[in-house]
């Protein structure tokens, strides 16, 4: 099987065009929950497709309550790692938008010193990193930053 | 029943929910609603209570003491294997064995029954059982040979009694079914099954985590082998379950663990056993638990059972009426005769969506493979969601949940 061309990945605007400070300025115009969870919804449709012949076991996240698939490509030219996730379930997307957008297209190192639950605890979202979740985010992570430790 | 009002029936209930403390808060800003007690249950003020009292002024440890506090603690611990035994009718306090709950129970039997099972014997399971009364069995069939026989269900969630008679035959050695099903709710025929594995002299092990918590059971009229259940699901704390066994059963099976407490005399020359039910009790046991399951059960034989049954009843009634108001919506696990725990699906919602969601609105579901991935298969799902009720749930709860779901729909539409 052929991963995706490093233009695929690399045509993934979370964390290249669109910054995390983006998502910043968006949760500060959300007022409650509903508006909030909206917009993780919305990116989590938005989220670039995943192909489907990668949805396979041993791209799989083993999380609890939904299927997560992650696959990585570094390229060495320009010293980044790029990243492509998908899940069946659409928040499960969205907030994995929100770990592209912190995540992806950055150097190893980058990835390394990168506190990614600062970053959601900002936007109040820490809870759903959080170990005692099964919802597989915290083993997304663990396995990115595991990929970036190879590359690094 | 019939002299009994519903405003009558819902005043019963509401008095037994005050003694739930836990179920008055709120969480992210909402009133807490607890659709969860099929995973666990919570527990009355009376056994928080009677825990505190115990760990306050009897604790000590149990069999061994040569003062006041050590008789207290094991007149506290034994005398809660006794309320277990009147409460399953046990026919004697030794057939109570304590364990950590259901699934140490099973695996306790798998291990017991390991020396009377050979290559070829047939293990029946049914599709619709917790992973806890399936890897057990699986892990026997791997130790000795035998041959694990699945037993299918309907469509709507009810076990094929036709299947049944073609499945039983002279080999088949253990016949391991729950009693009420966590996921369809669905509550099996017992009896009928269990005198359908006597024609064979097939051994039944029944799985009555789901059961326990909305029925009262009567293991000498079931006439079972095996019988287990957790505390924690009959309003008792975590830790802590029963498995009741057939004397002359238990008396054959050999130690589960070795330890202090099993024992009867140690050398190097060799070791003998303790009698039962300390045989299968290794090590310090969770006593303060025992004490608490011990309260639970006097809590739950305290209630006008008949009236919270007709309130269970009545929520869910209330449930399925209800889910016709939600487009795309159905119920997973439709048999006649069930527990009121509604597995559901809604066409384009994921589960793991309709729990986050539904979580930030106060109410907590169980959503996933629910330990039972045979069936979710049977049923083509990645997973469901569940909601179940106990006794101390409102039908305000009720309507709370289908609002909610109202919202979540509207959010991805």
């Amino acid at each position: 099987m052929t991963s995706p061309s490093l233009e695929s990945f690399k045509s993934n605007p979370l964390g290249s065009e669109t910054t995390i400070e983006d998502i910043y300025d968006a949760f500060e115009f959300l007022d409650d929950w509903e508006e909030r969870y909206g917009y993780i919804i919305d990116l989590g449709k938005s989220l670039p497709e995943f192909p489907e012949s990668e949805r396979t076991e041993d791209n799989y996240v083993h999380g609890c309550q939904s299927q997560v698939w992650l696959i990585h490509k570094f390229d060495a030219d320009t010293n980044k790692l790029y990243l492509m996730i998908d899940s069946d379930a659409i928040i499960v997307k969205g907030l994995a938008a929100i770990v592209l957008v912190t995540l992806n297209a950055k150097t190893p190192q980058e990835i390394i010193d990168l506190d990614v639950e600062a970053a959601f605890e900002k936007i109040d979202l820490m809870r759903h990193i959080s170990p005692t979740r099964g919802n597989g985010l915290r083993a997304m992570l663990e396995l990115i930053k595991k990929a970036a430790a190879e590359n690094s | 029943m019939s002299a009994m009002t519903a405003q009558e029936i819902q005043e019963i209930a509401l008095k037994a929910r005050a003694d739930f403390p836990i179920l008055n808060q709120d969480v992210n800003g909402k009133p807490l609603v607890y659709l969860d007690s099929a995973a666990s249950s919570q527990k009355p003020q009376q056994v928080i209570d009677a825990m505190t009292a115990y760990y306050h002024s009897d604790n000590a440890n149990v069999h061994r003491g040569a003062h006041i506090l050590g008789d207290r603690a094991t007149a506290a611990f034994e005398g809660a294997r006794d309320k277990v035994k009147s409460y399953l009718n046990a026919p004697a306090r030794e057939q109570i064995i304590w364990t950590k709950g259901t699934t140490e129970a099973m695996n306790l039997v798998a291990h017991g029954l390991t020396p009377q099972i050979e290559a070829g014997d047939e293990i029946i399971v049914t599709r619709m059982e917790h992973h806890a009364n399936i890897v057990p069995w699986q892990m026997l069939a791997e130790r000795t040979g035998a041959v694990i026989k699945v037993w299918e269900i309907n469509e709507h969630g009810e076990l094929l009694m036709d299947q049944l008679d073609e499945l039983l035959n002279p080999n088949t050695k253990l016949l391991c079914f729950t009693h009420v099903s966590n996921v369809l709710g669905t509550i099996n025929p017992a009896n009928e099954i269990i005198a359908k594995a006597k024609s064979v002299n097939a051994l039944t092990v029944l799985d009555g985590a789901q059961a326990t918590p909305h029925f009262a059971v009567d293991v000498q009229d079931l006439d079972c082998d095996f019988y287990a259940f957790s505390s924690h699901k009959i309003f008792g704390p975590t830790g802590i379950g029963v498995l009741y066994g057939k004397r002359d059963l238990l008396e054959a099976m050999p130690p589960y663990q070795g330890g202090g407490e099993m024992i009867e005399r140690v050398s190097f020359e060799g070791t003998t056993y303790n009698q039962l039910p300390y045989k299968f009790e290794a090590g310090t046991p969770a006593i303060g638990e025992a004490v608490g399951l011990g309260t639970a059960i006097d809590y739950i034989q305290s209630l006008d059972r008949e009236a919270l049954d007709a309130h269970e009843a009545a929520l869910m009634a209330h449930a399925i009426k209800l889910i016709e108001t939600i487009p795309g919506m159905s119920m997973i696990g439709t048999a006649e005769n069930k527990v009121p725990v509604m597995s559901f699906k809604i066409e384009g919602l994921h589960p793991s969506d309709i729990g986050m969601l539904l979580d930030q609105q106060g109410i907590g579901i169980r959503t996933g493979h629910h330990c039972a991935m045979p069936l979710m298969e049977k049923f083509g799902l990645p997973g469901c969601a569940r909601a179940s009720f106990a006794f101390y749930n409102t039908h305000e709860e009720v309507d709370q949940l289908f609002a909610a779901l109202a919202k979540i729909q509207r959010m991805f539409a």
